[in-house]
């Protein structure tokens, strides 16, 4: 049976802000995800400009060649104000401390085979570097992206690759003692195999405009290497060994899913305002998948051997789809 | 069998595996193009290693900690709503601290947000820059909640509904965006003097504990609920701006005195600010909790002194502008709040005068100064009032070129003189309100002649409303200004005989009473 609890009934004066009134052309409430986002950031009468970049105002629509009618419409379709992150995010990491947690009470780390298991570290290790990198290059695009809806998704993905450093770093230490993080560090500065990588996120960490720097870390890498090592290679790990490294990159695996949904819709909605930023959206993409190729082949083949240029093509027109589907041909 | 050495780490090297090991140092770019700021203030870091974590937090963790405060925060403030909290404050004249806050604060924490990742991609030093990033997402829950805690207010009283558009345009909002220009268009160290430390550290309490105790002496649990939530971050982004400073004093003993004149610079920018806390204790809040002079004493007098007692190690003093404080605590909350009470077409908040009862207490708790300077001034107002001719100055006030505060503090040790000064730069005088912005300014010229002045701007015809042509014959500057802020005339002027007080008055009987 259905109670009809019952409140005192006030008739509100409004419905919600002005500004958002404006924005969805009516007075009506308004979800906390666009409370918490729509048109917030300052865009005028700012009183110095910065004394690190006096070409620039504080916050200025000149440090992209992306143009705008609205920055807001880089909304995020997953609406991640702080609470609704950090909860989805709270939840993602109870079920990683219950994997952990898993793997070391039933000791199958220890139970690893250890030709699977050093195969596995070498290629996993090293990418708590990239990941930490990707944290330092979203951080540029959080700090001078336009408008609150861009900068808080970009902190968020921020700190969730800190997140996967750090999870990557775990899993190290529930593998092997510390040599093995020792190891893949030096293989990350010296090896062969990562340099080119290396010089890719380094490169991006003095390019100015934050939109590219966006599309090459988010959109270009990622995009190849999270289906790469995450899928690809995991599905290549559990099926020769057992899926404890599955178990333990499920994080990885998730936010990749998840933050794809963000990303092409912000691609979308970017190429959409304006035929010029389709444009510069393709030349990018071209440009960085081509260097993210060259990038991850070395490390594709550590991995894959004899496969890993198929894989690679396949991920590639994988790739590919996803920008025509969000309306940028290339 | 394989160790298992995460166990016999202890949380110092665990903490440094998560962070400061995952970083290196480039070699396809060289480090200083990848952190090009962090040099040119002349602050000189000789060991980034030398950093001590102020706190040891993974994402893992905070994401446990965060999303547990976060459910229990966003159901009372549900609950709160759901059943017309609202109106269980003490008398619908707190509601105005709440249009006072929503202005001033949220937009505030929005700029921290964005100096904070600026600092988190900036730092040249994985452990600060990890700290840094931590704070800057802090901020964007910080003021997410405090719009979430306040919208439903926004639907049933006036004044609230534009915070977002007035945020840049309002004359009373510039000095905290001033503010908050001023050290986000700084160099990183001093961002992190001004904000992380200044404002943080030495005056955070200050600002927040009356905010959050007001809320709680006055039955708003959504704000007293944010509030309380958000303390845990702060005690974290407290232990990070005190970390900041002894770093920076701890790598070279040339960082002391660019340090002791930010100390200096950025307590007083940070006092100056609080003149509107000081108004909101002494005279908006129905139940008060404490005056504005003893919570200076309590928190910044005592607190404060102890923490520049703890840094003179390292050769820092007290802030120049300290004594100057503490002679002002008994005058500021009175001046403000009279500045405001004469200006009654300006805010999206309304003003009163106190009740008898309330200017007792006021005698009671400034025995110096409220009876012989402020008293008389509020009775006169009270009378002219009720005689029908409510005082309204019309005129554009005049700004301190640094703070931005309108002008009305007082000549040091002279409460009947107000206090002017002027510099001379490139053959055009500035003014400023105090010796001490006098300073700030002649240090910095090139910064301060920028500074956006609402009483300036409006007669140069750059505060109109869209669609107004300002190269027309019969253009008046600022005629319609009230529509350049979007200020909803029910929002102005006094409290008695307004919407909000009757609408109230109405509610809370339909809600008590059958």
């Amino acid at each position: 049976m259905a109670i009809d609890l019952r409140t005192v009934s006030i008739t509100p004066l409004r419905q919600t802000f002005g500004h958002l009134a404006r924005r969805m052309g009516a007075d009506k409430p308004a979800s906390r995800y666009i409370e918490a986002t729509m048109d917030l950031q300052p865009v005028e009468n700012y009183h110095y400009r910065p004394t690190w970049e006096p070409q620039y105002d504080i916050f200025d629509t000149t440090r992209t060649a992306i143009t705008m009618k609205d920055w807001y419409a880089l909304k995020d379709p997953r609406q991640y104000y702080y609470g609704a992150w950090t909860l989805a995010r709270g939840r993602m990491q109870e079920v990683a401390e219950g994997d952990f947690d898993l793997v070391d009470e039933l000791g199958l780390a220890a139970a690893y085979p250890s030709a699977g298991k050093a195969q596995a570290l070498k290629v996993f290790l090293p990418l708590r570097h990239v990941a930490w990198a990707s944290n330092l290059n979203k951080a540029y695009v959080s700090s001078y992206g336009y408008g609150i809806a861009i900068s808080q998704a970009a902190c968020y993905a921020s700190m969730d690759q800190l997140g996967v450093a750090q999870y990557v770093t775990r899993l190290g230490m529930a593998f092997d003692d510390l040599d093995a993080l020792a190891t893949a560090k030096t293989a990350w500065l010296e090896g062969a195999e990562w340099q080119e990588l290396r010089r890719y996120v380094e490169d991006l960490m003095v390019e100015k405009d934050w939109f590219e720097v966006l599309v090459a870390q988010d959109f270009a890498l990622e995009g190849l290497l999270y289906p790469l090592f995450y899928e690809r290679y995991n599905e290549k790990l559990n099926a020769a060994y057992s899926p404890v490294f599955s178990m333990l990159t499920r994080f990885q695996r998730e936010w990749y899913g998840e933050t794809t949904k963000w990303l092409d819709a912000v691609l979308k909605a970017t190429g959409a305002d304006n035929p010029a930023n389709k444009e510069q959206l393709a030349a990018w993409i071209k440009k960085w998948r081509e260097r993210a190729v060259v990038a991850l082949k070395p490390v594709a083949a550590l991995a894959f051997g004899a496969e890993a240029d198929a894989i690679m093509d396949e991920l590639v027109q994988n790739l590919n789809a996803r920008a025509a589907k969000a309306g940028i041909a290339l | 069998m394989d160790m298992k050495a995460s166990k016999k780490l202890g949380l110092k090297e665990r903490y440094a595996l998560m962070t400061r090991d995952l970083a290196w140092n480039t070699t396809y770019q060289p480090m200083d193009k990848v952190f090009p700021q962090t040099t040119y203030e002349g602050i000189k870091i000789h060991d980034w290693d030398k950093w001590e974590d102020p706190f040891r937090l993974t994402m893992d963790a905070y994401w446990k900690y965060q999303s547990e405060k976060e459910r229990k925060l966003y159901a009372i403030l549900d609950g709160f709503n759901q059943n017309n909290g609202h109106l269980s404050v003490t008398d619908a004249r707190y509601i105005n601290v709440l249009k006072l806050f929503l202005g001033s604060t949220p937009p505030l924490e929005l700029m921290a947000a964005r100096g904070f990742s600026m600092m988190g991609r900036q730092m040249n030093g994985a452990g600060p820059r990890v700290a840094c990033q931590m704070q800057a997402v802090d901020e964007y829950r910080h003021f997410q909640t405090q719009i979430h805690s306040i919208s439903n207010y926004n639907k049933y009283y006036n004044g609230m509904d534009e915070f977002a558009h007035q945020q840049s345009r309002m004359w009373y909002l510039s000095d905290g965006k001033s503010f908050f220009d001023d050290a986000i268009t700084a160099g990183p160290f001093e961002f992190m003097v001004a904000i992380g430390f200044a404002f943080e550290y030495v005056l955070t309490n200050i600002l927040f504990v009356p905010f959050i105790s007001g809320a709680a002496y006055n039955g708003d649990m959504a704000a007293m609920t944010v509030g309380f939530s958000a303390q845990s971050d702060e005690a974290r982004h407290m232990t990070l701006g005190l970390e900041c400073i002894k770093f920076m004093l701890e790598q070279d003993p040339d960082n002391l005195p660019i340090v002791q004149r930010w100390i200096d610079k950025w307590t007083w920018r940070g006092t100056r600010k609080l003149a509107a806390v000081g108004m909101m204790m002494d005279y908006m809040l129905p139940k008060r909790i404490m005056s504005f002079k003893e919570a200076w004493e309590m928190y910044v007098e005592e607190n404060g002194g102890a923490l520049f007692k703890d840094l003179a190690r390292y050769g820092i003093t007290i802030p120049k502008c300290f004594g100057q404080t503490i002679e002002e605590k008994e005058h500021v909350s009175h001046q403000s709040w009279i500045g405001f009470y004469m200006k009654p077409g300006a805010t999206p908040f309304h003003t009163w005068i106190p009740t008898p009862d309330e200017m007792d207490w006021l005698s009671e708790k400034y025995p110096n100064t409220f009876d012989k300077y402020y008293r008389p001034v509020l009775e006169f107002f009270d009378a002219q009032e009720k005689a029908g001719n409510r005082f309204d100055n019309k005129t554009a006030p005049m700004n301190c070129q640094v703070c931005v505060s309108t002008m009305k503090f007082n000549e040091p040790g002279d409460p009947m003189e107000m206090c002017f000064r002027e510099s001379i730069y490139k053959g055009e005088k500035f003014h400023t309100c105090s010796d001490h912005c006098k300073e700030i300014f002649d240090n910095e010229p090139e910064k301060y002649i920028q500074t956006f002045i609402s009483s300036h701007q409006v007669l140069q015809g750059n505060c109109e409303p869209e669609g107004v042509d300002v190269n027309a014959p019969d253009f008046q500057p600022g005629k319609q200004i009230l529509d350049y802020w979007k200020l909803d005339k029910r929002a102005l002027g006094d409290f008695n005989g307004s919407e909000d007080q009757k609408n109230f008055a109405a509610w809370r009987e339909q809600a008590t009473k059958n």
